[in-house]
């Protein structure tokens, strides 16, 4: 189903909600709404439901405007955060309820009940009761009960919030396959940037109820829009003096100029492992955190305080080790701009063709 | 000591509750079965005993319906705001804050022959009070708080995501009761049942004040008991209070039934 939002507005009281939020989707495509708790991704999407009434702007489903359509009409699967399920029914009822609300014939229901059933891995488990199965096990009772209907778009509320962590990387890739297979719009909402970057074909990030950027994972993580889309993307450090940093000089002309510098933008090691040591810059290690399957290392040069990753093969730094740094590349914003700014030094200034 | 609390527990235990139950059987069958069956089977008794069982019938009935059509207003409408929800809140328990016999007398003051409200109704050949429907009125408002007690919290507890993921799923507001809120709900509506039934069947001052006690009109079982204790015909008084005291009996363990039942969900 393809989905168009247009001045969307929500207040609870005098909580702004949801602002001036537009955007537009794609039949087909899997997205996800991020961002921090409590910015309004959840409104939005019990918007789309008809969960929540819209105070101004426009929802079109297929080009047509459903603002007052009932989520009855709606024709829309949703999964609720703690699923939901309707705790004195089976599996199979469950999964059965939109289906006969319908009216579906009793041979078409129990075909599409065991359809479903087998779909999400759940067969044996169709006579419990949802207080007998585990949290992976509902949250697939979820998903299979919001899709018995045919839904032409599926809403998905922090599907995997209640789940533990292994359990949860499972459960994504499923989903993800799930979803690629039966080809149907879905938005999902998640505060966990890993699991919308793992997921998601684009990804709209929301903040205090705005849209701050949509874009494919990739797309947000190379270009951020916005100092807040770039903080919260990934791992990141703010440095207040960015021109006493090698390589950044004369950047810090504009007054109230930052930088955000990424882990991977930095590279540490000794002497002999730089090409151009012009480029690199004296720092002295402080800590070393080991982070399973690398380590974390925080190097401080001059008053500036960054941090990176070094691989286990690497020789094992102390704190208080001497190193180069190299900073490949660095995000610079101030009031009213942002830009991503190469290590000027990079490039080597005397090539030497040989 | 433990020995001597444990004593005065039993003792006004009994004090209280078994020994008033035991004296009332023995004054029942003090002329043995006859007159326990003489007491009964007087008209004035038949017609009480037929008053209450009208009344419970239909508070209970009324009761039932506007308590849980309450409690979900009060715990689900958006379109009420919350000062009005706090506000109608607090005035459901008001029953429970003010004595039957001043409920029964605000319901006189409010619908008496002599108030403008009364006449009214009174040419309309309706009369309220010292009439049935008066005495329906003062039971209702004395058992008025039972049913939304027991399912408001219940309500609140189950929150509202089920019977939103049924109204996603396409069902109608009046199937998304029946088929989800319903079951949830369904044994704290019985056990608040119970509890107005027992109520009902027991009320005395409120309806007292309102039907003036009028003999083969307006008497109900507790008035004519207490009729009966006046006019010193206590084996009557006793026979009619033990009929009582064992359908109460008969719903409290109905009652407990219902409350185990009620934690299975």
């Amino acid at each position: 189903m393809h989905i168009e939002v247009r001045g969307l507005n929500k207040k609870f009281g005098d909580f702004q909600a949801v602002a001036d939020v537009d955007f537009e989707i794609e039949k087909g495509q899997l997205i996800g709404l991020l961002g921090p708790s409590g910015g309004g991704k959840t409104s939005i999407l019990r918007m789309l439901a008809g969960l929540e009434t819209v105070d101004d702007g426009d929802i079109v489903f297929h080009g047509k405007r459903v603002n007052d359509l009932p989520p009855q009409e709606r024709g829309i699967g949703f999964v609720f955060q703690n699923y939901a399920l309707f705790k004195h029914m089976t599996v199979a009822e469950n999964i059965a309820f939109g289906l006969e609300v319908k009216k579906w014939s009793k041979q078409k229901i129990k075909e599409r009940v065991a359809e479903l059933v087998d779909l999400t891995g759940l067969s044996g488990f169709e006579k419990r009761y949802p207080h007998q199965l585990s949290g992976g096990q509902r949250q697939r009772v979820a998903f299979a009960r919001a899709l018995a209907p045919e839904p032409q778009l599926l809403l998905l509320d922090e599907p995997f919030a209640a789940i533990d962590a292994k359990i949860r990387h499972e459960l994504r890739s499923w989903l993800r396959e799930m979803i690629d297979r039966l080809g149907i719009t879905s938005i999902f909402v998640t505060h966990d940037q890993d699991e919308a970057i793992e997921v998601a074909d684009q990804i709209m990030i929301i903040n205090k109820g705005r849209l701050e950027q949509k874009g494919t994972p990739w797309e947000i993580y190379k270009n951020p829009e916005s100092p807040f889309v770039a903080s919260f993307i990934g791992e990141s450090t703010i440095i207040e003096d960015v021109s006493a940093l090698r390589g950044f000089g004369g950047s810090g002309e504009l007054p109230g100029t930052k930088a955000l510098i990424r882990p991977e933008y930095v590279e540490i090691g000794k002497e002999h492992d730089f090409e151009l040591l012009s480029a690199t810059e004296t720092g002295r290690v402080r800590h070393i955190h080991f982070r399973g399957s690398e380590w974390l290392v925080e190097v401080q040069i001059g008053a500036a305080k960054l941090v990176t990753y070094r691989s286990l093969e690497k020789e094992i730094l102390q704190p208080g080790d001497e190193v180069r740094v190299l900073i490949h590349r660095a995000y610079l914003f101030n009031d009213t701009n942002s830009w991503v700014m190469e290590n000027k030094l990079k490039e080597d200034p005397m090539p030497v063709h040989i | 000591m433990r020995r001597l609390w444990i004593g005065l527990t039993v003792a006004v235990f009994s004090v209280l509750l078994i020994i008033p139950v035991i004296r009332i059987a023995m004054g029942a069958f003090d002329e043995g079965w006859g007159g326990f069956a003489r007491g009964l089977a007087r008209p004035e008794t038949l017609h009480a005993l037929y008053m209450t069982g009208l009344i419970v019938v239909i508070v209970t009935i009324v009761n039932t319906l506007f308590g849980v059509m309450l409690s979900l207003y009060l715990v689900r409408a958006t379109w009420l705001g919350n000062k009005v929800k706090q506000l109608l809140n607090s005035i459901v328990d008001l029953p429970f804050a003010v004595s039957p016999v001043i409920g029964g007398l605000m319901i006189v003051l409010l619908l008496g022959p002599e108030t403008a409200l009364g006449a009214l109704f009174n040419k309309a050949g309706i009369d309220i009070v010292y009439a049935l429907p008066g005495m329906i009125i003062a039971t209702l408002f004395v058992t008025f708080p039972l049913v939304v007690r027991e399912v408001m919290p219940v309500l609140q507890e189950i929150g509202s995501a089920q019977e939103e993921a049924a109204a996603t799923l396409g069902a109608s507001a009046w199937t998304t009761f029946w088929r989800v809120t319903w079951p949830s709900i369904r044994w704290c509506v019985v056990y608040g049942v119970v509890l107005t039934v027992a109520r009902a069947m027991g009320e005395f001052g409120a309806v007292l004040v309102v039907s003036g006690n009028i003999l083969f009109k307006t008497q109900t079982a507790t008035t004519l008991v207490y009729q009966d204790v006046e006019n010193f015909n206590l084996t009557a008084a006793n026979s009619i209070a033990l009929v009582l005291a064992a359908g109460s009996v008969t719903l409290l363990l109905l009652m407990e039934w219902a409350k185990s039942r009620r934690e299975v969900h």
